[in-house]
């Protein structure tokens, strides 16, 4: 029964460029998001729904996994060494983890300031102001704000540490898909990614679906990726007992 | 890599403040605007957990990504301006004698712990463990929350082109140092790492010490 309802569409939603986003992705489901024209950025933030103060850990993420970047069969780790999300497809291959979000002063400074007064919801939009806002919606603050993943972007480093923001990326159509392993308070920002070098002011559309999905199984790729994500697994069922 | 040594001429005898903080032990001290602090691997091969705070406003601290990014390195040596999740600039480095600290792999915890090295690996002291109890004891509201992703200084988690990341042996050896001087007062917490299941302390967690000298 479970498994001919996998897929299926719950609801479906487009995130407008340059603005946040928050929704629970309750255990069961799963969400998609597509890049609709190509170069989008999607900056999020990840909390444990009935605990806020669980929260995606970047460090526990990353050296858990032994990597520096996200793609499919990879999994977003909290803090309390449980699965928040795993990454069941993914056309990219890579997601940046290093790099954060644009702020105030970083859009002003690169082109110039476009007010609401003047050009209404045209206005420019920060990544770091917004995500604080969506946060405030829950209750969260500056305290709460953590590393972030910027879905859809790839920043290549080098041997000695040096970053690089690889243009062209992300091809129209470009989708990631992450399953709640728990209940996930997800916030999302859409403006672009702060070491995109484009002249202008980017805003790119997403669009967002959240679908029916079934637990891993044994063999699942995001379970079987390396042997320390089957103990995040078990800590994680153990969590819904 | 090109670590940027710098050595720094101060001497201990005329620095205002010396401790050794010893392995699996926690501190939290101000240091003021303008102060030069030294941590010093006395033994070498130690992780020395760290996380910096606004001292006037604690809900501004230390940000992995914004220091990585503003800088366009993920390595932390001299030069580097350590920043906040308001990307303002805490501290800069003003010295460093190991060449590379590591920004990516954060705290140990007994919880990821468990699914790093064994679920039975549960029970081993860890840095989040002496944060929260800093943090607790150091009160003003301090909590969890306060507990961000930190630098480790001494830690050498080289990444590669190809997206992996490893902890690797030290780069660091006995008396290695790494000076900051404070670009706004601040507050200093670490947790000297009491990780025992990879090489970050050699298998061997030892003291570390750190200095302050009030500059003119």
């Amino acid at each position: 029964m479970e498994s001919t309802e996998t897929g299926k569409i719950l609801f479906e939603t487009e995130i407008a460029g340059g603005w946040s986003w928050s929704h629970i992705i309750k255990r069961g489901t799963s969400i998609r998001l597509t890049d609709l024209e190509g170069g989008a950025n999607v900056s999020a933030l990840f909390y444990n729904a009935a605990n806020v103060t669980e929260r995606y850990n970047m460090g526990d993420t990353l050296k858990i996994q032994h990597i520096s970047f996200l793609c499919k069969d990879r999994c977003i780790y909290s803090d309390m060494g449980r699965i928040l999300m795993s990454f069941v497809a993914d056309s990219c291959g890579w997601h940046d983890v290093i790099c954060g979000v644009s702020n105030a002063e970083m859009i002003a400074h690169r082109f110039g300031q476009q007010s609401y007064q003047d050009f209404q919801n045209a206005f420019y939009r920060n990544g770091a102001d917004s995500l604080l806002v969506e946060l405030a919606k829950y209750g969260m603050d500056q305290r709460d704000f953590t590393e972030v993943v910027n879905f859809f972007s790839k920043v290549a480093v080098d041997a000695e540490g040096r970053l690089s923001f690889v243009e062209g990326f992300s091809r129209p159509g470009s989708f990631v898909e992450l399953r709640a392993e728990m209940d996930t308070l997800l916030i999302l920002d859409t403006g672009m990614h702060p070491l995109n070098p484009s002249p202008t002011y980017l805003v790119k559309p997403i669009q967002v679906l959240v679908t029916k999905s079934s637990p891993s199984d044994p063999r699942d790729s995001c379970r079987t990726f390396c042997p320390e994500n089957e103990r995040g697994f078990i800590n994680t069922e153990r969590y819904h007992l | 890599m090109k670590p940027k040594l710098q050595e720094s001429n101060r001497v201990l005898q005329d620095a205002s403040y010396t401790r050794e903080i010893a392995a699996g032990s926690g501190w939290m001290h101000v240091l003021r605007k303008g102060r030069i602090l030294r941590i010093t691997d006395l033994h070498g091969n130690q992780a020395v957990d760290t996380i910096f705070f606004n001292a006037g406003k604690t809900s501004e601290r230390y940000n992995a990504n914004n220091t990585m990014r503003e800088q366009g390195n993920v390595y932390i040596s001299t030069g580097t301006r350590i920043r906040s999740n308001e990307n303002n600039v805490l501290l800069t480095v003003v010295a460093d004698t190991c060449g590379r600290h590591d920004t990516l792999g954060s705290a140990c915890s007994c919880e990821s712990n468990t699914a790093r090295y064994g679920l039975g690996k549960r029970y081993m002291h860890a840095c989040r463990d002496i944060f929260l109890q800093c943090l607790l004891d150091w009160g003003q509201g301090m909590d969890k929350r306060d507990q961000v992703c930190n630098i480790n200084f001494f830690m050498n988690v080289p990444v590669t082109p190809e997206g992996g990341s490893t902890f690797a042996d030290g780069l660091s050896q006995p008396l290695k140092y790494v000076e900051l001087r404070a670009e706004m007062d601040v507050i200093v917490l670490v947790a000297n790492c009491p990780q025992l299941n990879n090489p970050c302390n050699a298998y061997h967690p030892t003291q570390v010490g750190v200095a302050i000298w009030d500059e003119k």
